[in-house]
């Protein structure tokens, strides 16, 4: 069997931003497992720009970012694997994976770190009724139909969903020829960035139609058309009567992604329900010891910048790991209250946590001219005034170690929304 | 002029080839559809009856039951996925006791062997998922669960194998008597046959009523289901029924052999034999009922919904055999439901009697077995390992759900009667039958299929012709 001190599964921004940060923490002994036959994940498919404004101060497209650190992973010699699978890891942290070369790969790790990134929920968690015809596609899979194989997937277009990928894919399939009819929400707003449905949806006139569904699907063969509902606010059931149809050949859905955690689950790592990714610490660390998280996997990110950032945290904790200096000792608890809708990390400990941890969170709904505040246990230590608060813009909030070590006893740290 | 057409290739068309491909003589398949599989045997609950259900004396009854008695030797002979896992028909109520135990009678009458009537919590200690307020349960530990497409598909290759000619996008249009045989009109020209053999599914009647005056009248009857993703496959480890009540006929809970949940299926007749859309009253529905049996049904993990064609035939029961008053015409009609389970059997039977007809003789030649496409996610990690050596393209993962190769689907595509659209390949690989229903391996599942048949990826389809998937370049409309 093989022997490596580091293990990354999955070579996107994640992936390759925790190989970079292992390395220059000073271990070097590094895998980067990848299933694709080529290295930055999700990114290479995502040509249109707007990343890297945090890191580099400059919009990149996807494949230029991403690229970035490709380059970097080369020069440093980070060693890497392509077309090559993970099928199983286990609490041992022994890691199988499979390619053609090969064969089978069997690999003990003193750490690992899960950087799978996410997939696309697809038709049938939303379960539309109607014929079940080609022209169906999740929003990502046309992505990667029109911008790496070339090839349209259809010409008269409805969105339903209007999460990021939705939005872009309404701009890429306009430029690329299509008509996008609509985009369809059935959420009083949209999951999406702000920047996204200005860019995308207006600059097109392509409208973006709020508290509205899909409620059936028509075409034995090829979709031919959809009836498009509204739905009440309150229960999200359609409104019978308010049924429009509107042909088009195509349905895409960006209804949601779902960090991929299959893996994670074969190791017995704890899944938070609530962001369907591995339960961690300060350190990124999962209920299994040696085993980390970071980027799409632990918690799904509209910017990658973040995921870049919570990458490296990754593997510079994991080398502290395998090192023998991580310290756990009591830790506090993070507890998502009032409006917040998770949390990651959902515990501190402040022996081994950095000097600021970031917590970063999502809320429930929208929420206008309202403060976002922390509390430790009873003492409120943070009060900002919000304009808005919205469930498709990912928050974070900074806590200094001294917070908690200046309060021996501290139990729990609350972020919550509140009215004044 | 063939000695027998067979019209239809769904499980009891395939099983008619199957059975007479042992004979010397000439045979075509002809199917509207552009694969085996394509109607009602895709879309069913994929049980094998243990055979209670069926009136005694009926048809259905003795089919079903034999059916059921060979199913596993002939699954392992076929090498299609079966399991015998027992099947629980639930009562809700003291007062359906005695249902149960009616209905074990029937199937002592019937033949149906070890059937027993447990108490609550004999019950509930077999499946502790269920419904506290289940009060029986009929156990039939002979039940079981087949995977219908490669019931069909199986079959079907056997017959290739075996000299079979199969055409597909070939719909009969009409049927005329000649001197000793027939002449059959298709949508691709005619042929000639001596014997027809009519497996058309949900359109036997309109075969059967070209040709005899015994006119059958079939009622598409609409059954939806909802399948769920592996993860709560074990929600139950019994096929779990219920008894029919005031609200109809109840709907069932099962495994399916490759580790699914299935819920369903609703049943409401329909006037349009096309018409196999799932509805959103039909879905809700089923989703109701199976609640009356399991706790919770776990709606967050719906991967797919479907709907499936009863052939109801007006008389109740199966048609099979020449029709009296045509000599050499032959039914399989009105085979709804215990179909699945009876058509290994109806394909034997109906072989005998042709064979009988035209004075057949056995090939010295006859490939009774076949080997399916590997289950590479079932393997040992040695096994993976070996295979891999053996074949690199066992190496390289197309389907991340189902864990599916390049090896696998191309043997998919170049076996006998081998796939040619998605649909096909989902059917004899699981690539696309998963958790993310082809999101990832779609494009990689077109790449592969537009190389092997040399096809330009704009002709690649999901089940017919008119159902592809990219339509043209970037930019051709702009
Ligand atoms: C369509 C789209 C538009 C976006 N737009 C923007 C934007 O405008 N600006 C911005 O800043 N961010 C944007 N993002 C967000 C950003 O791209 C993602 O957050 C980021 O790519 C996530 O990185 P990751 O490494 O966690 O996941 P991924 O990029 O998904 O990488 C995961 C990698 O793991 C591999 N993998 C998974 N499982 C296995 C296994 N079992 N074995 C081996 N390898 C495996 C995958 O092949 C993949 O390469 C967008 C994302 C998408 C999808
Ligand atoms: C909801 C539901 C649940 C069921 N559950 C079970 C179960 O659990 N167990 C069980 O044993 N049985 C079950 N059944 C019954 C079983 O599925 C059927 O009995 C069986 O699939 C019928 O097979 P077939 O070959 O007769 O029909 P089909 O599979 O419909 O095949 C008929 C074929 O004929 C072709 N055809 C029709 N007209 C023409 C034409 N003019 N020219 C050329 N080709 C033509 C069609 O395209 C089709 O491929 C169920 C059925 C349904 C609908």
């Amino acid at each position: 069997m093989m022997k490596r001190d580091i293990v990354i599964i999955g070579g996107g921004p994640a992936g390759l931003a925790a190989a970079i940060s292992c390395f220059e923490n000073g271990n070097r002994d590094i895998l980067i497992l990848e299933r694709e036959t080529y290295l930055g994940g999700i990114l290479n498919q995502c040509i249109h720009n707007g990343f890297g404004l945090h890191t580099f101060k400059e919009e990149l497209t996807g494949p230029e970012y991403a690229g970035r650190y490709v380059d970097k992973v080369r020069d440093l010699g980070i060693d890497y694997r392509l077309d090559t699978m993970v099928i199983d890891i286990n609490q041992e942290k022994v890691v199988s994976a499979i390619n053609e070369k090969d064969g089978l790969l069997q690999i003990q790790a003193k750490a690992v770190i899960l950087a799978m990134g996410c997939r696309e929920r697809s038709r049938g968690a939303l379960n539309i009724p109607g014929y079940r015809p080609a022209g169906i596609f999740s929003a990502g899979t046309a992505q990667r139909y029109v911008n790496i194989e070339g090839y349209m997937p259809g010409k008269q277009v409805v969105i339903l969903g209007s999460g990021d990928i939705g939005l872009i894919m309404a701009r890429r399939m306009t430029l690329e020829g299509a008509k996008v009819k609509m985009v369809c929400e059935i959420m009083p707003y949209s999951g999406g960035l702000k920047r996204n449905i200005v860019q995308c949806l207006d600059d097109y006139g392509i409208p973006l139609k709020l508290n509205h569904t899909v409620t059936k699907i028509f075409g034995k063969e090829r979709v031919t058309g959809v009836n498009v509902s509204e739905v009440d606010p309150a229960t999200r059931m359609p409104i019978p009567g308010t049924e429009e149809y509107v042909a088009c050949d195509t349905l895409l859905l960006s209804v949601g992604l779902i960090p991929e955690n299959e893996l994670s689950r074969k190791a017995h790592v704890k899944i938070n329900p609530k962001t369907q990714g591995p339960e961690v610490d300060e350190s990124l660390s999962t209920s299994i010891p040696g085993i980390f998280a970071a980027g799409n996997v632990l918690h799904v990110h509209d910017l990658v910048d973040f995921v870049s950032q919570e990458a490296a945290l990754a593997g510079k904790f994991a080398v502290k790991y395998i090192a023998g200096l991580s310290q756990d000792g009591s830790a506090v608890a993070v507890e998502p209250q009032n409006g917040v809708r998770y949390s990651v990390p959902s515990r501190i400990h402040p022996g081994n946590a950095e000097d600021i941890t970031v917590i970063r969170f999502r809320t429930d709904n929208v929420y206008r001219d309202v403060f976002l505040s922390v509390y430790l246990d009873e003492e409120r230590v943070m009060h900002l005034k919000k304009r808005i608060l919205t469930p498709g813009e990912m928050e974070q909030v900074n806590i200094p170690k001294k917070w908690i070590t200046d309060r021996p006893g501290l139990s729990r740290i609350r972020i919550l929304v509140e009215k004044e | 002029m063939y000695d027998v057409c067979i019209i239809g290739a769904g499980v009891v068309g395939s099983s008619v080839a199957r059975a007479l491909s042992k004979y010397q003589l000439t045979m075509v398949v002809v199917e509207k559809e552009a694969d085996v599989c394509e109607e009602t045997s895709k879309a069913n609950s994929g049980i094998v009856h243990s055979g209670y259900d069926a009136h005694p004396g009926s048809m259905k009854a003795k089919m079903n039951v034999r059916g059921s008695k060979m199913m596993e030797s002939f699954c392992r002979d076929l090498d299609i996925p079966y399991h015998r896992n027992g099947s629980l028909v639930l009562a809700f109520s003291p007062e359906d006791l005695p249902r149960l135990e009616a209905l074990r009678k029937q199937g002592y009458e019937n033949g149906v062997e070890g059937l027993r009537v447990l108490n609550r919590e004999e019950v509930l200690a077999m499946e502790p998922n269920l419904n506290d307020t289940v009060a029986g349960a009929l156990y039939a530990p002979t039940g079981g669960i087949v995977d219908p497409f490669k019931l069909t598909i199986a079959q079907a290759e056997v017959a290739a194998l075996n000299g079979t000619e199969f055409r597909f996008e070939t719909k009969v249009i009409d049927i005329e008597k000649i001197g000793e045989g027939f002449k059959i009109f298709t949508d691709k020209g005619e042929l000639t046959a001596k014997v027809v053999v009519n497996a058309a599914g949900v359109y036997a009647d309109d075969i059967n009523n070209q040709l005899s005056a015994r006119k059958l009248k079939i009622t598409p009857r609409k059954g939806e289901y909802c399948l769920f993703d592996k993860e709560v496959g074990n929600l139950v480890s019994h096929t779990v029924f219920q008894l029919p009540t005031a609200l109809g006929k109840g709907v069932l809970v099962t495994p399916t052999p490759d580790g699914n949940l299935l819920v369903g299926p609703s049943a409401n007749d329909i006037i349009d034999k096309e018409d196999n859309s799932t509805t959103a009253e039909g879905l809700s529905s089923i989703v109701a009922k199976a609640r009356q049996s399991v706790k919770s049904i776990p709606m967050g993990f719906v991967i797919t919904a479907f709907a499936g064609l009863r052939a109801t035939e007006a008389g109740g029961d199966f048609v099979i055999g020449e029709a009296d008053d045509v000599p050499g015409f032959f039914n399989a009609a009105g085979i709804e439901s215990p179909g699945l389970t009876s058509a290994p059997v109806i394909g034997d039977d109906l072989a005998a009697m042709i064979a009988q007809k035209l004075r057949l003789k056995e090939k010295t030649t006859y490939v009774s077995k076949r080997k399916d496409v590997v289950r590479f996610e079932s393997l040992s990690v040695e096994e993976k390992a070996s295979l891999i050596r053996e074949n690199p393209d066992y190496g390289k993962i197309v389907c991340r759900c189902e864990l599916v190769t390049v090896a696998q689907i191309k043997d998919a595509i170049h076996r006998p009667l081998g796939a040619k659209t998605l649909d096909g390949i989902k059917r004899r690989t699981r690539a696309g039958a998963g958790r993310c229903q082809g999101g990832f391996c779609a494009p990689r599942v077109i790449e592969i299929l537009s190389k092997e048949l040399h096809l330009d990826p704009r002709e690649v389809a999901k089940f017919n012709p008119n159902s592809v998937l990219l339509v043209e370049f970037d930019k051709d409309s702009l």
